[in-house]
């Protein structure tokens, strides 16, 4: 000790003090109204300004929603309704326009004695995607996964079914390329899975097409792209170009922190230049120039454009999203990685990427969220998407004329209810995911 | 172990590692300058020196976690080039433990331990969790195998860390200060997990400040500065008989108090 001795008397001591339960406090109703809403002047005061929001808004729209009138034929009758039981004047909500009209919001103008088939896909979808969200499922359902885009589209589309089947063998093909190669040399490998499909789509689909067809005729009713509509379409839209997006975005991601020039480039370029042009720009190219660009005669389908344009348009925001993941990762992990002789694409694989979509599932599933919503805009293409074109379609009949709020309610809260189930799912894997105990 | 036990461990006469002329600049700055180096097969090599005096960068450069400029660095008969096969052989042969642990916090101890092996080293799933379990008791921690990075001590993580390591079964071993982050409670079970290896004949290069370690266990001492290597010697002479003026000054300031 320096200078004097400390005025205190030297302690040891001899009893350790053992943990103890915290001290009860207080708790109940008026606790939590003092401490969250009453807690001083400003807040009691901001507390009853909010009430009286919160009262206008109730009490001008609650009559609306409560004088509201399923059945009627027309805009006409449910206005007369409304004016004999709540008085003239008073407000209501016209909802047997969607009562009448439902299966337009949902399907447009698929023939309505097929509507089985998307309702048997949209629930193929959970059966599909249910392996992938939840991993406590058994891996095996991931081959159904695979399968479903595929069932879906068969499904949808209709027709031979030989064609989508010589889809599923040209991949099949490319993946037995890749096996047989991966031994010799991983690049020759990779090749051979892109280059054999792509060969034997453009050379021998046709021929054994026509010769399946023809010795075992198998087709359902074929449907045209421009039959689809309301939320039929958005979903095709919206699951199409989120389930494309993400891996480009990947790939979009590792391409701009990549070593390499050009590929470094190349993504810089994609990225700024999706991100740059509004998203109706790039639909009008989906529509109208694609068509200048590709060989004539060559009939490219308008939902197959729309989604390509949609996915690559998300793909750039994914991946600035990801690269942001990636630029949280501590550089120790990417030194750990190497240091143990795993290879570019395994460390990616198992130790970059893993983290690095953790840290952006917030940012991924908004932007799908978004991506989701945006698909309302193929409304400028000509597509009967659910919120603007499908109305504008029913308010051509007479009597619907003028009708306007409802069918923005009705498509507003089933858009609410994907994206809110998003939202929350992602919630859910954030915390599953959760492994930072500090 | 004591000093005398530590100088008896064999050193063969296998060179190891084969260090020339080694140079390396970040951008201008000239940080590893004309570094030559030969470590004996079963060495246990301590570098000390000041920080900035490149000593982490070197013992990075043996994993080519750092790229040098010009010079030759050959491990185990392997020259390290742009070659990716060179790279990954060396790497594969070489095992390294970093001052910040770098476990994978998405993934059990069971799990960072067993990964490599696996996707590196291609051995079955439940061989490789048997390695890891053997090098986990080694390190003395395989109750924990099942939770998660975030959930251990700092000194236990490191002891994973070491385990990792050696699940690869490398030849060589690599310490980037592996001490350097922990409380003084936790030092301890650190150094003797490393005393333990050194005790088994492992080659090891360990930047540490841990003087007392370098003591006990080191059979030579090598002191860096401004990028070079100043003084080697065995630690004996190298503690009590320092020739250069830097290496008295340092020694001065860290055994000073």
């Amino acid at each position: 000790m320096i200078g004097k001795p400390s005025p205190t008397a030297p302690f040891v001591r001899k009893h350790m003090l053992p943990a103890e339960v915290p001290p009860a406090r207080a708790s109940g109703a008026p606790k939590w109204l003092r401490e969250n809403l009453f807690s001083s002047w400003a807040n009691t005061a901001l507390t009853l300004f909010g009430l009286f929001i919160l009262y206008l808004l109730v009490s001008h729209f609650a009559p609306w929603f409560l004088h509201g009138v399923w059945q009627a034929d027309s805009l006409a009758q449910c206005r007369q309704i409304i004016a004999e039981r709540w008085g003239e004047g008073a407000s209501g909500a016209c909802w047997a326009v969607i009562r009448a009209r439902w299966t337009q919001f949902l399907f447009g103008f698929y023939p309505s004695q097929l509507y089985w088939r998307p309702v048997l896909a949209f629930v193929l979808m959970f059966v599909a995607i249910a392996p992938v969200l939840f991993t406590q499922l058994p891996r095996k359902m991931l081959w159904f996964t695979l399968a479903y885009p595929l069932v879906a589209i068969w499904l949808l589309w209709g027709g031979s079914i030989w064609p989508v089947a010589m889809i599923a063998v040209g991949f099949a093909l490319g993946a037995l390329a890749y096996r047989l190669l991966a031994l010799r040399s991983s690049l020759l490998a990779s090749l051979a899975a892109i280059a054999v499909p792509l060969l034997f789509w453009s050379f021998l689909t046709g021929p054994i097409d026509s010769v399946l067809t023809s010795v075992v005729p198998l087709a359902i009713q074929p449907v045209p792209s421009r039959e689809f509509g309301g939320f039929l379409l958005a979903i095709v839209l919206g699951l199409g170009g989120i389930a494309m997006s993400l891996p480009l975005g990947i790939v979009l991601a590792l391409g701009r922190q990549s070593d390499m020039f050009l590929i470094k480039t190349f993504s810089v370029m994609f990225i700024e230049f999706i991100r740059g042009v509004p998203l109706i720009a790039l639909l009008f190219v989906a529509s109208l120039l694609l068509n200048y660009f590709l060989p004539p005669g060559t009939n490219f389908d308008i939902i197959l454009r729309v989604m390509i344009l949609v996915t690559l348009f998300s793909a750039a925001y994914i991946a600035e999203v990801i690269r942001g993941g990636l630029a949280a990762l501590p550089r120790g992990q990417y030194e750990a990685a190497d240091a143990l002789g795993l290879d570019y694409w395994k460390a990616q694989r198992l130790i970059i990427l893993p983290q690095a979509l953790k840290i952006s599932i917030p940012g991924i599933v908004s932007t799908f969220i978004g991506m989701f919503k945006d698909t309302t805009l193929v409304t400028f293409v000509g597509l009967f998407e659910p919120l603007k074109s499908i109305p504008d379609t029913i308010r051509a009949d007479f009597a619907w004329k003028g009708v306007y709020w409802e069918p923005f309610v009705f498509v507003g809260a089933i858009f609410f209810l994907f994206n809110f189930g998003m939202s929350r799912y992602s919630m859910y894997l954030e915390r599953k995911l959760k492994r930072d105990y500090r | 172990m004591t000093q005398a036990q530590a100088q008896k461990l064999q050193v063969s006469d296998e060179v190891a590692i084969q260090i020339e002329k080694m140079n390396k600049w970040y951008g201008q700055f000239h940080v590893l300058r004309d570094i030559d180096l030969t470590v004996h097969r079963g060495e246990r090599i301590v570098i000390a020196g000041p920080s900035g005096s490149g000593k982490s960068t070197m013992i990075r450069c043996i994993n080519r976690l750092e790229e040098h400029q010009s010079g030759k660095i050959i491990v185990d008969g392997t020259e390290l080039t742009s070659d990716l096969k060179n790279i990954d052989k060396v790497r594969s042969e070489v095992g390294m433990v970093f001052q910040h642990f770098n476990l994978f916090p998405h993934l059990t101890i069971l799990e960072n331990c067993t990964l490599a092996p696996i996707w590196v080293r291609k051995v079955p799933k439940k061989e490789a969790e048997e390695t890891a379990m053997y090098f986990l008791e080694k390190v003395k921690i395989p109750e924990q195998a099942d939770k998660y990075p975030g959930q251990l001590s700092g000194g236990q993580q490191q002891r994973v860390a070491i385990a990792r390591s050696l699940c690869m079964r490398p030849r060589i071993m690599l310490f980037d200060e592996p001490t350097s982050a922990l409380d003084p409670e936790m030092i301890k079970e650190v150094l003797d997990t490393m005393i333990q290896l050194a005790e088994e004949g492992m080659t090891m290069l360990c930047v540490t400040h841990e003087m007392g370690f370098a003591q006990a266990v080191a059979n030579r001492v090598i002191f860096m500065a401004d990028g070079q290597i100043i003084e080697q010697n065995n630690p004996h002479d190298f503690f009590h008989n320092p020739q250069s003026e830097r290496t008295k000054q340092f020694l001065s300031q860290i055994l000073g108090h």
